[in-house]
């Protein structure tokens, strides 16, 4: 609950810091120090030392999974104000707004880890989306930025629509909002169709899960939204949000899929493997880094999906250690391109040269990113990979996953390639001491959490 | 009246909410669909509910069964206003800039 409650009323508090000072590098300063009390309020609660306490008459339920994801959540933002607080301020005139829309997106990522049932699902996905519309369109004169936040708006509300007509049917088939009655007998007094109806309604909720965690068929937008909006924002969207997307969907899926019986797995692996072609083979072709990180961002999805597929302890460790790995190394790359003048692979050739802390540490992530063993992204890979196969069954998924994680090395040594073995001179602009120290310490995090996976693990068990 | 026709009535208006938002090229009528497919569940939200309520009410008179699904229709109208506070602001951004709301536009994010 503290998560929920403390992240809303900061969100106020950064809308009136706007007002007392106009001073960028101040309303920087009051998120990373309200960020810093967001998250004690958030661990407080996860060891039940204190608790704001509100009764929800159980639609929201807290456990240590959820709560342990909203310091993940909280962390990775951190992290992300620390790194490019500078370029947020840089993005318009209303850096104090930005700042009130972010807090308002964790709001959302602490509902959609702990809802109980689907009302506060659908509250909590619209609390995480409509802030986004919004800093999709931070940069109001850039027409690609408009254009990027018209359609994500578009096709975000289409697919709220498209969830809430599965809700409708669900609750006809059941009679209740609430998680995990969705496999019990339909409710007397339905038409003798009622268990399509409950089968519609879970594949039209399904789809639109896919589409808020961008997982194909319904990953085209991504590409487009990401390219258009701001930098900026763009890591933000493509971490911590979409790694709450993926709770929400674990959270919704672990025991809704009974009705569906079998096809549920066939339905899950067709999107994963789609997912993961679709990810890594377009991602080959780029020539934008930031539209690759597009694509690379759907194949991690296909990635995180195995959780959802697998379905056991070792899936929810893997999901939290993913979540880690990936926004770490994203948010490091993006606060990486942001500092560069040109965004394409050219655009990085010879940064080696010209600044060699930056392409040290960006090469870093990118392996982390790839998942070669001794970064985090490794372990998050193994932990996922592991899974499946404990569930068993489903060994060729787990070898087709290797291969396209084979695949997506290519792309991302393509940009190691162009720092370290191309002639050139990167441009970069406002690199400061403190960037390049908070870029270095995020590299060793990194390593770290991939030499020991168990320090991310550990705390959450104790 | 049976429930059979509320649902039907609610599919047919959410499929033409569909079919205007996959074919119209004006972003404030695409909007409109969208808003169109959002009173639809709303529409088959409240027959649900009092399809549920009627069945309840045969056990016990005084039962609340069924008030879940009204409870849900105010929220989507909330957010749904929400949603075109949000949407608007963002229509009025790109008519400002390109004096169209024709969403053609949009492909040119695609290269």
């Amino acid at each position: 609950m503290n998560a929920i409650i403390v992240s809303a009323l900061l969100g106020v508090v950064m809308m009136f810091s706007g007002i007392i000072t106009t001073k960028r590098s101040s309303i920087t300063y009051t998120a990373t120090i309200s960020l810093l009390v967001l998250l004690v309020a958030n661990v407080l609660n996860t060891y039940g030392i204190w608790e704001v306490h509100v009764n929800t008459h159980g639609m929201l339920q807290f456990d240590k999974f959820g709560m342990f994801f909203n310091s993940i959540a909280i962390t990775a933002t951190l992290i992300y104000v620390i790194l490019s607080g500078k370029d947020i301020e840089k993005t318009g005139i209303h850096v104090s707004e930005y700042y009130a829309l972010i807090f308002f997106v964790l709001c959302g990522v602490s509902i959609l880890t702990s809802f109980n049932g689907l009302l506060m699902l659908f509250i909590g996905i619209e609390i995480l989306s409509i802030p986004l519309y919004i800093l999709t369109g931070a940069d109001k004169r850039n027409l690609k930025s408009n254009e990027a936040s018209l359609k994500y708006f578009l096709m975000g509300s289409f697919s709220t629509g498209i969830m809430l007509m599965g809700i409708a049917l669900i609750y006809g088939a059941t009679g209740s909002f609430a998680l995990g009655v969705l496999h019990d007998a339909p409710a007397a007094g339905l038409p003798v169709k009622a268990s399509f109806i409950e089968v519609a309604g879970i594949l039209l909720l399904f789809a639109s899960m896919c589409f808020k965690v961008s997982a194909a068929p319904f990953h085209f937008w991504t590409p487009d939204v990401y390219d258009g909006a701001p930098s900026v924002f763009t890591s933000f969207m493509a971490t911590i949000v979409k790694s709450a997307g993926f709770i929400a969907f674990i959270r919704l899926f672990e025991s809704n899929t009974q009705a569906l019986g079998p096809t549920w797995k066939i339905l899950l692996s067709f999107v994963i493997i789609a997912t993961l072609l679709i990810g890594n083979i377009t991602a080959v072709f780029q020539q934008s880094v930031k539209r690759m990180l597009a694509y690379s961002s759907i194949a991690q999805a296909g990635f995180m999906l195995f959780a959802l597929y697998s379905n056991n302890d070792l899936a929810k460790e893997g999901i939290l250690l993913y979540a880690v790995a990936y926004s770490l190394a994203t948010i490091g790359i993006f606060a990486i391109l942001i500092k560069m003048k040109d965004y394409t692979f050219d655009g990085y050739n010879g940064l080696a040269k010209s600044e060699p802390v930056l392409a040290f540490t960006n090469t870093i992530f990118l392996l982390s990113l790839a998942g070669i063993p001794l970064t985090a992204g490794f372990f998050a890979k193994y932990y996922m990979l592991a899974s499946v196969v404990k569930a068993g069954g489903s060994l060729w998924l787990v070898v087709v996953a290797v291969v396209f994680a084979a695949i997506s090395v290519y792309y991302y040594f393509r940009l190691i390639q162009a720092m370290y073995f191309k002639e050139g001179y990167a441009e970069t602009t406002g690199i400061s001491n403190r960037f390049k120290n908070a870029l270095l310490v995020l590299a060793v995090l990194i390593i770290l959490f991939g030499v020991f996976p168990s320090l991310v693990l550990n705390s959450f068990y104790f | 009246m049976p429930i059979q026709y509320y649902i039907y009535l609610c599919l047919t208006l959410f499929s033409i909410g569909i079919i205007g938002v996959l074919t119209r090229r004006n972003a404030i009528i695409v909007f409109m669909c969208v808003e169109l497919m959002l009173n639809a569940v709303n529409l088959l939200l409240v027959a649900f509910s009092k399809m549920h309520h009627g069945v309840a009410l045969g056990s016990s008179p005084t039962t609340m069964v069924g008030i879940e699904g009204q409870i849900f229709v105010f929220f989507i109208m909330v957010v749904a206003a929400a949603e075109v506070s949000v949407g608007l602001a963002i229509i009025v951004m790109m008519y400002r800039n390109t004096h169209s709301v024709d969403i053609n536009f949009l492909n040119r994010l695609k290269n």
